[in-house]
């Protein structure tokens, strides 16, 4: 599955070329609140068209991160550009390029999804018919048309949240931030807004920075992601680079179930070149361990032609999750949510430092 | 251009709250009952004279009369004459003071009217009938009009009856008579025309005071309501002035505000006879100057409130005491001299003033010259300290 995905996105990529432009420039970004440092010292660049992913558990500095560039919040320290201007100092010429897909709805329930829409066109410098029609076009896009002339309130969480996609929209904007878009989805919805996404930055060319705690998502949208945690950037490169700097090489582990596996078909899968070794854990079930590009693909031929009835297959590739592993040390504290409320810093910080 | 943008992005975000505001059936009945129940409260409960009405009082009569002649008999007659006409309270018999003591405490009367054994012998011997009113301690307010009213109605008999004799004494035309017993003719009069009552002094505070609660209270729960819900981010993120955002919310919060001034004015118009007998466009213009000398402080304190919660409580220990302060109910000249100084320091105080002069005594705009510079300093001034505050406060 995985790595299918990743072959269908990179071949769109590769139709057309990433412009090398740099989109996004940060440099030294740093937040403290009283005294404790939210963001420290971050630098990286986002080139135009990229998705650019910020992965990390909760309090690691994302939503910080994505509120100083998106000039809600103002950095203690270090720069940043966005599209060649500065977030501090030219805000609001920031703001036009920009928008935000928060965390929290960004939606009136009282007042109608096209009201709300409206509203939050209206307040970029849009001519009246084109934003009604672009209000049309969004809503339309995401199935929400039926639901015009009904209120926010009304809508289940995944409406609200392609509500909350499209309102971001609006202004047409060169870079999309999206905090944590997928928070809270049944997975349904999840795979329709992170398909959204995908479409976003391909039909209209945005730049995209998502901030995510969740691998898989990483791994599924983004060109390039980076590894933040207390607040420091841990590591930046593609999904597939970042997996390499676990395993060192491009070692394929699969685990395959065949329930009508022959001493014959162990043999052959041996005999394959890209195979380093075959193991059989039970009457059905083996593991091979292969290198090269082509591993995979090698070894499915192979079983094909030998007439092997494959009930299921585990690629075993290193996951994000090893990565963040080997990098930070420790594992990603998923489960337990201690996401930091902003003004309420103090009493809550001490408990991040605990390793 | 920057004004425009400015004006027609508030406009837009008045124009939103508002909307949210009418769809919220319940908030909207709230809105409309709260000043309601305000003047019915206020209307009714604060006692006046005139609101003495069928107040059961015990009446004993002890008199035992002089030589066939019973003067008590004649005086109850008159009582209940003049009772019969205003209807101020039921007589009940009742024996003794004891007697009296016990219907008070049983809750059968709020006070007692006792005449003396010798008050014939007495008067007859040219000496002072005594009449006692009995009253109840427990309730000093009720107890103060029965009083008050008991001792004006004797007076007035006694006054009658002192004319009678004197007339017949002396030979004397009544009204002269009248000269000799009451040589002076003592006559109260408004600056203005007409009748005046409690109501009419706490009409337009209590007009200033919804339209100031209104914004004060409204402006902060809008603002944080909006940036806990994280809608604030949607506005704040868009290219627009951070002030349209102050000036959105505080005209939406405003139009509230005057919609349930309004109310109360029709209210006090309707229900209790109160009479605007200045320029009512100068009193929405002094509410409107009220709002504006408050959302500078209302802005302040919503900066530095982090959530709803504590903005709400905030105000609220603002404004409660401001209440109390500014003239609304009691007058400031009642307080002590640190509270008159705190009062002083208080738009509401000036507000509430102004639409009292306006709407009592019918001033125009050169008489308020002091009122109106004050609220226009005391805004300008604390709108130049919130809008850097607040500018600093939504970057946090």
């Amino acid at each position: 599955m995985n790595s299918k995905e990743n072959t269908i996105s990179s071949q769109a990529e590769g139709e057309e070329p990433l412009e090398n432009k740099v989109m996004i420039e940060v440099k030294n970004l740093t937040k403290k609140f009283n005294g404790f440092t939210a963001v420290d010292q971050i630098s990286f660049e986002v080139k135009e068209r990229e998705i650019f992913g910020l992965l990390g558990p909760n309090g690691a500095g994302k939503t910080t991160t994505i509120r100083m560039l998106s000039t809600l919040t103002r950095p203690t320290e270090g720069t940043a550009t966005i599209g060649g201007y500065d977030i501090v100092k030219h805000d609001n010429k920031v703001r036009q390029q920009i928008g935000l897909v928060s965390e929290k709805m960004i939606m009136y329930d009282r007042l109608t999804a096209e009201e709300n829409l409206r509203f939050f066109g209206k307040l970029y410098d849009i001519p009246k018919n084109v934003l009604n029609q672009r209000i049309d076009e969004l809503l339309e896009l995401v199935q929400l048309s039926k639901w015009k002339n009904s209120k926010v309130g009304t809508f289940s969480t995944g409406m609200r949240q392609r509500m909350n996609v499209i309102r971001a929209l609006l202004n047409m904007p060169k870079v999309l931030f999206l905090d944590e878009p997928t928070l809270g989805l049944d997975p349904q919805s999840t795979v329709e807004v992170r398909e959204f996404i995908k479409k976003v930055n391909r039909e209209n060319r945005t730049t995209i920075i998502l901030t995510t705690h969740m691998m898989i998502e990483a791994d599924r949208l983004c060109d390039r992601i980076g590894i933040i945690d207390h607040g420091k950037i841990a590591a930046l490169d593609t999904p597939t680079n970042l997996k390499k700097l676990v395993s060192g090489n491009d070692t394929t582990v699969l685990k395959l179930e065949i329930p009508n596996l022959t001493r014959k078909l162990v043999t052959k899968m041996e005999s394959l070149d890209c195979v380093r070794s075959v193991s059989q854990e039970n009457s059905s079930h083996i593991k091979i361990h292969a290198t090269g590009d082509k591993a995979f693909d090698t070894i499915i031929d192979s079983l094909r032609a030998e007439n092997a009835k494959v009930n299921s297959i585990e690629n075993l590739q290193p996951t994000l999750e090893d990565v963040f592993l080997h990098i930070t040390g420790r594992e990603m504290r998923d489960k337990v949510d201690n996401k930091i409320q902003m003004g309420n810093h103090r009493h809550s910080m001490p408990r991040r430092r605990i390793r | 251009m920057g004004a425009r943008t400015l004006i027609s992005n508030s406009l837009r975000i008045a124009w939103k709250d508002l909307m949210e505001l009418f769809r919220n059936r319940m908030g909207l009945v709230l809105l409309i009952l709260m000043p309601i129940f305000m003047m019915v409260m206020v209307g009714f409960i604060y006692p006046s004279e005139t609101s003495m009405k069928n107040v059961p009082i015990a009446l004993v009569n002890e008199d035992a009369g002089f030589g066939g002649y019973n003067l008590s008999s004649t005086f109850i007659t008159m009582l209940s004459r003049i009772n019969d006409n205003a209807s101020m309270m039921t007589l009940k018999d009742a024996s003794s003071l004891e007697d009296v003591r016990g219907m008070i405490q049983a809750g059968d009367a709020e006070g007692g009217i006792i005449v003396s054994s010798d008050f014939t012998a007495d008067i007859m011997g040219g000496q002072q009938g005594t009449i006692t009113i009995v009253t109840d301690q427990s309730n000093p307010q009720m107890s103060a009009i029965i009083q008050a009213v008991l001792s004006e109605v004797f007076k007035q008999m006694g006054t009658a009856l002192a004319q009678q004799n004197v007339a017949e004494q002396l030979n004397l035309d009544p009204s002269k008579a009248l000269a000799v017993v009451e040589p002076f003719n003592v006559q109260v009069k408004g600056s203005v025309e007409g009748d005046f009552s409690y109501f009419d002094f706490i009409a337009p505070g209590i007009m200033a005071m919804t339209v100031m609660m209104s914004v004060m209270t409204g402006l902060p729960a809008a603002i944080s309501h909006e940036r806990e819900v994280g809608t604030l981010d949607g506005i704040m993120v868009a290219p627009i002035n951070r002030l349209s955002v102050i000036l959105g919310k505080t005209i939406a919060q405003m139009a509230r505000g005057i919609l349930q001034g309004v109310l109360i004015l029709v209210l006090a118009m309707v229900l209790f006879g109160v009479t605007v007998h200045g320029n009512i466009l100068l009193v929405f213009v002094l509410l409107l100057l009220g709002v504006f000398s408050f959302v500078g402080l209302g802005v302040v304190l919503t900066s530095f409130a982090k959530e709803q919660e504590t903005a709400v409580m905030l105000m609220t220990t603002i404004t409660f005491p401001m209440l109390f302060l500014s003239g609304v109910f009691f007058p400031i000249e009642q307080m002590p001299w640190f509270m008159q100084a705190v009062s002083k320091a208080l738009p509401l105080t000036y507000v509430a003033d102004a639409l009292r002069k306006v709407m009592v005594l019918g001033a125009d705009i050169p008489m308020l010259t002091n009122e109106l510079a004050i609220l226009i300093g005391f805004g300008t001034v604390m709108i130049l300290i919130a809008v850097p505050v607040f500018k600093r406060a939504m970057t946090r």
